[in-house]
């Protein structure tokens, strides 16, 4: 079993403690700080002496005081109960805390990730004698209504199924048990236990292809990320960051969202808490909290913590993504997580790298980062596939973006959403510059979009892209020169332009209609515009009047457009195109 | 247990070095008698074996390294709570200043607080009318939110922070705020003020006031905004009061610890200040919100003076990342006498989505809201090409736009800081500025508010 060790305190700075004592202690081992029990991690070792960065306020803690090590490296519980549920940096859940010890989080609290009371009803897929290898599904929990939980054996246990039971059980209830060659059993329940900074072994990966679609017109159709793809959000404060996480995090067509709230506002976590539960997912009808995980380490909670935030995120999307699911990850803000790191690496006396930030920033992100992909699962089912896609926020200090966390995130990440603080305080939601954002992606999912959407969908998107590329050169001539130097070929140009921006590219995240677009409706509304554009170019070289063609009624419905519901875009689309060809056609009789 | 310490081995500008001590610990609180019988305030910044590196409260004049006794009391800094302190002016460290005798204490509380658990949290989502229209009508504030004043030097944030406090009200509701006020190394002149204003409209009877001027020891103000926070934390969580907290000025206490910081020999961050500016100024403004089940909530007003308006310096910066928003001041607005000067455009309420609308405001404010903001970046964009090109270079369109958008900072934004305005009036007058623009042209607005308001004069 694991061994005990224990040590005393021999200095305290901050969250950083250090302990004497201690020589027989791994690294990363879990160690229990003073009587309150407060939990820490080993993160550096001299000699007898232990740093440890403990995880909770550290105020009244003293040299002498005993520190205890558990012998296991910093875990996740893993099992039926975790949708839903919000947990803090190091999984410890947020609700049950509350209703044990009051609105504030005290020092020393704690209650089990999972709930060790409840029942699950666990169904067997296989039965005794069947061959297991790590990773096989064993049986199911049908934990929410749209999310079948499955159980799988532990990555490294291949043996003999003995036994399995059918019937309700709780998380720590035997549910099978395995004899593997040597003749060992091992017994399993619904919970298996992982170290949250070493990723869970996969058979192998492969290549994103597919988008994930969003329900965002600007991400979906111009700056797509594909599913187990990364991406990144710089942003100045302001300029709509947390909007687009939640947005995403709503629409993303994921089986499963893990939201990490890192060293960011309180007040956002309980409005995911509170507005989930009432939103209904746009495929399945159900509630989004059926699908939806929180990790929440507010600034004001201890910084270590934040720093493990996100690894816990990430270790539980790999749980859910070996079952086979595609999981969609945000981080919002990694720069929190970021910071939380200096303030250690300060503590330890590091010698700091670029802006104080500690030399092996880059590869800590980029080992985070390289956590997602797609992959194909363990186990004797080859055909089981999951993905995880992480999306990043990052908050440069002023917008800047050569801040060591932005740069070290870009180098990493495929898709770059580029927040712009001039679009935003021009109230364009998403603020996102479509001059500037780029996503690596590009030419898989036009592929994807032209088989699966219509042959025509990457043609209007480049076509719409280069649009508002000579809108922003033509704006240049403007601001020299004035408008009236303008052809009215140019003005036309300028025209749609404000078209495409006003009517596709603004959305409105906190209109009941807006805030989702199916990506049949991008297409026509896409194509809508772009139709316009096209026939009014014809017209005005067949001589048609300029004022008399951008007053044309079909412009007004063009913007109306984004307010057609869903089951009406098919037939509102048809109507509007015959009657802009019949309007156009009518101009230049 | 020998607690008393003669040990002192350096004072060097806010820190000393204790040796030999015993059973001290981290975070704990000492006091420092010197020979005249003089007593100050420290707390253990660190300890490592039996050397205790503390941090001074107060000024370190007259500390001797020899006759100087430090005693360790076994707790961190803690306020004296009642609803006593209500009406009562204290220094930077919660002791009276007013004449009056101490607040016989209901409770002590420790400084620091506790992190609010966010699953308790109750969103914030009632609208608080604060009679301004560039702040009611575009930017609003709802109770429990954190929204700071962005300000520059010489700009009128102390008259505007005031008129909030002075105005502030929730609608179809009896309740009035407390308020807590911290001064945070302003000038007695800008203190003075605040109390003036505060004691002639009668509001310092329900204020707490913490005062630190300017010439108080810088290190007194790392306490100061906590002592606020753990007082409005007491009258909004334990006295079911909504409180409204001012503070002024939060780049005098970024300042302050950086001093501390420096002392520390600490690897700095952006312009010298620490790493955990960030972390530090969140274990303030996060104390701010409501709870569920609990009645009161705090509302937080901070008020930073931006070096050289400079928003991207650390201070702002990180402020604008913890906070729901901010209000922003415009000294080219201020020099064009528009009163108070908001530069509504880079202002922000992030919150104001769920506070506004049919039930709190008026089921058209959101899309008014949208139409005003967008118009008048509209129509400044026009006036900036006006000034290149000439009046002739804009279309009949944009031309519009750009009387609108001067129109709207003379009616709308310019109010003067004692007109009290309801949000009816504001968003009427928002309405008769929207009418000098085409009906055709606001887009953001649905057809039944534009059939409802448009063009209907002052009898909407």
């Amino acid at each position: 079993m694991s061994k005990r060790i224990q040590g005393e305190i021999v200095k305290v700075s901050g969250p950083l403690v250090i302990a004497s004592g201690m020589r027989n202690a791994d690294m990363f081992d879990v160690v229990e700080v003073s009587d309150k029990k407060l939990i820490g991690e080993i993160i550096e070792m001299h000699g007898d002496e232990a740093s440890i960065q403990v995880y909770e306020e550290t105020a009244g803690l003293g040299p002498g005081e005993e520190v205890v090590s558990r012998g296991t490296p910093l875990s996740v519980e893993l099992g039926p109960g975790m949708i839903g549920s919000i947990y803090d940096g190091i999984q410890r859940p947020l609700d049950r805390l509350a209703a044990m010890e009051g609105d504030f989080i005290t020092r020393g609290a704690f209650a089990p990730a999972l709930d060790r009371d409840k029942t699950w009803a666990f169904k067997p897929v296989l039965k005794e004698g069947d061959v297991v290898r790590g990773g096989d599904v064993i049986g199911i929990v049908d934990e929410t209504e749209i999310m079948e939980h499955r159980i799988l054996v532990p990555p490294g246990l291949s043996g003999t199924l003995k036994a399995i039971y059918e019937g309700d059980f709780t998380v720590t209830d035997i549910v099978a048990i395995v004899e593997d060659e040597q003749q060992e059993t091992y017994e399993l329940t619904m919970m298996q236990r992982w170290p949250v900074r070493i990723g869970r072994p996969y058979r192998e990966k492969r290549a994103p292809s597919g988008p994930l679609i969003t329900g965002q017109r600007t991400i979906d159709t111009f700056f797509p990320v594909a599913k187990g793809g990364t991406a990144a959000v710089p942003g100045p404060f302001g300029s709509g960051k947390t909007v687009i996480q939640h947005q995403l995090a709503k629409w993303a067509e994921a089986d499963i969202v893990v939201y990490i709230g890192c060293g960011e506002r309180g007040n956002e976590m309980t409005d995911v808490l509170m507005e989930f539960p009432q939103l209904k997912d746009p495929k399945s009808g159900q509630s989004l909290m059926e699908r939806t995980i929180l990790i929440a380490n507010t600034s004001d909670m201890p910084v270590a913590a934040r720093e493990a935030s996100i690894y816990t995120g990430i270790t539980i999307a790999e749980y859910f993504r070996d079952m086979g699911y595609s999981v969609s990850l945000m981080a919002d803000s990694t720069s929190r997580w970021a910071e939380a790191l200096r303030e250690m690496s300060g503590r330890l006396e590091e010698m700091p790298g670029e802006e104080g930030y500690p030399a092996y920033l880059g590869s800590r992100l980029a080992s985070f980062y390289e956590r997602a992909g797609v992959i194909s699962c363990l186990g004797s089912d080859k055909e089981r596939v999951g993905s995880i896609t992480a999306i990043g926020a990052v908050s440069p200090p002023g917008g800047d973006l050569s801040d060591p966390v932005a740069q070290s995130t870009l180098r990493i990440t495929q898709v770059f959403w580029s927040l712009d603080s001039a679009l935003a305080y021009k109230r364009h939601f998403p603020a996102i510059n479509w001059l500037t954002s780029y996503s690596l992606y590009q030419d898989k999912v036009d592929a994807w979009m032209d088989r699966h959407i219509s042959s025509d969908f990457s043609r209007l998107r480049q076509d719409a892209m280069t649009l508002l590329q000579e809108e922003s050169e033509l704006e240049e001539i403007v601001r020299l020169i004035g408008q009236d130097a303008l052809s009215n070929a140019d003005r036309l140009k300028l025209e749609s332009a404000r078209s495409l921006r006003e009517d596709f590219l603004h959305q409105n995240s906190f209109d009941d209609i807006d805030t989702y677009t199916s990506i049949n409706k991008q297409y026509k509304m896409l194509a809508l515009v772009m139709l316009f554009y096209e026939e009014a170019q014809k017209a005005l070289d067949k001589g048609a009047n300029f004022d008399r063609l951008m007053a044309l009624p079909v412009r007004e419905d063009i913007a109306r457009f984004k307010m057609v519901s869903e089951d009406e875009v098919d037939e509102w689309y048809a109507s509007r195109r015959d009657e802009l060809i019949k309007e156009m056609s009518r101009l230049c009789a | 247990m020998a607690r008393e310490y003669r040990t002192i081995e350096e004072i060097a500008g806010p820190l000393m070095l204790v040796r030999g001590v015993d059973n001290v610990k981290f975070d704990e609180l000492g006091e420092i008698e010197l020979v005249n019988g003089e007593r100050r305030r420290c707390k253990v910044l660190e300890i490592e074996g039996s050397d205790a590196l503390v941090q001074l409260f107060e000024s370190s004049i007259g500390l001797n390294i020899e006759d100087s006794t430090v005693r360790f009391l076994g707790r961190g800094l803690e306020l004296a709570v009642s609803r006593d302190m209500l009406g009562r002016i204290f220094d930077g460290m919660g002791s009276p200043i007013d004449g009056g005798k101490a607040v016989i204490p209901e409770a002590m509380r420790d400084i620091n607080g506790m992190p609010i658990n966010p699953a308790a949290r109750d969103y914030p989502n009632e609208f608080i009318q604060t009679g301004v229209s560039a702040i009611d009508g575009l930017n609003t504030l709802v109770r429990g939110q954190k929204l700071p004043i962005f300000s520059g030097a010489g700009l009128p944030h102390a008259q505007l922070a005031a008129q909030i406090a002075r105005q502030a009200e929730v609608l179809n509701s009896e309740e009035t705020f407390a308020v807590v006020f911290a001064a945070m190394g302003i000038t007695f002149e800008e203190a003075d003020y605040f109390i003036g204003d505060f004691r002639r409209t009668g509001a310092i009877d329900r204020a707490v006031m913490f005062i630190n001027l300017a010439n108080d020891p810088a290190i007194e103000r790392i306490s100061t905004p906590r002592m606020a926070m753990t007082a409005a934390e007491y009258l909004a969580f334990d006295l079911d009061m909504h409180v409204l907290v001012l503070m002024t000025d939060i780049t005098y206490y970024a300042e302050a610890l950086r001093e501390v910081s420096a002392a520390r020999k600490e690897v700095p961050g952006r312009r010298g200040y620490p790493g955990y500016l960030y972390t530090d100024l969140a274990s303030i403004y996060e104390r701010a919100g409501r709870i569920k089940g609990k009645k009161g909530s705090i509302t937080f007003v901070p008020i930073l003076t931006m070096p050289d308006d400079d928003k991207t310096h650390p201070i702002p910066d990180l402020t604008g990342y913890i906070t729901e928003g901010q209000i922003i001041l415009s000294r080219d607005l201020f020099r064009r006498g528009i009163q108070p000067p908001i530069d509504v455009l880079p202002s922000l309420s992030r919150l104001k989505d769920k506070g506004i609308g049919k039930g709190r405001t008026r089921a058209d404010h959101a899309d008014t809201m949208n139409q005003l903001f967008a118009a008048y970046s509209r129509g400044k964009d026009a006036r900036d090409l006006e000034i290149i090109l000439g009046e002739d270079a804009l279309s009949p369109l944009d031309r519009e736009y750009a009387k609108f958008s001067e129109a709207f900072e003379k009616q709308y934004v310019s109010q003067g800081f004692n007109t009290d305005r309801s949000i009816e009036e504001t968003l009427n007058i928002g309405w008769s500025l929207l009418s000098m623009l085409p009906a055709s042209e606001l887009k953001r607005v649905h057809d039944e508010y534009i059939e409802q308001y448009y063009n209907k004069g002052a009898d909407n």
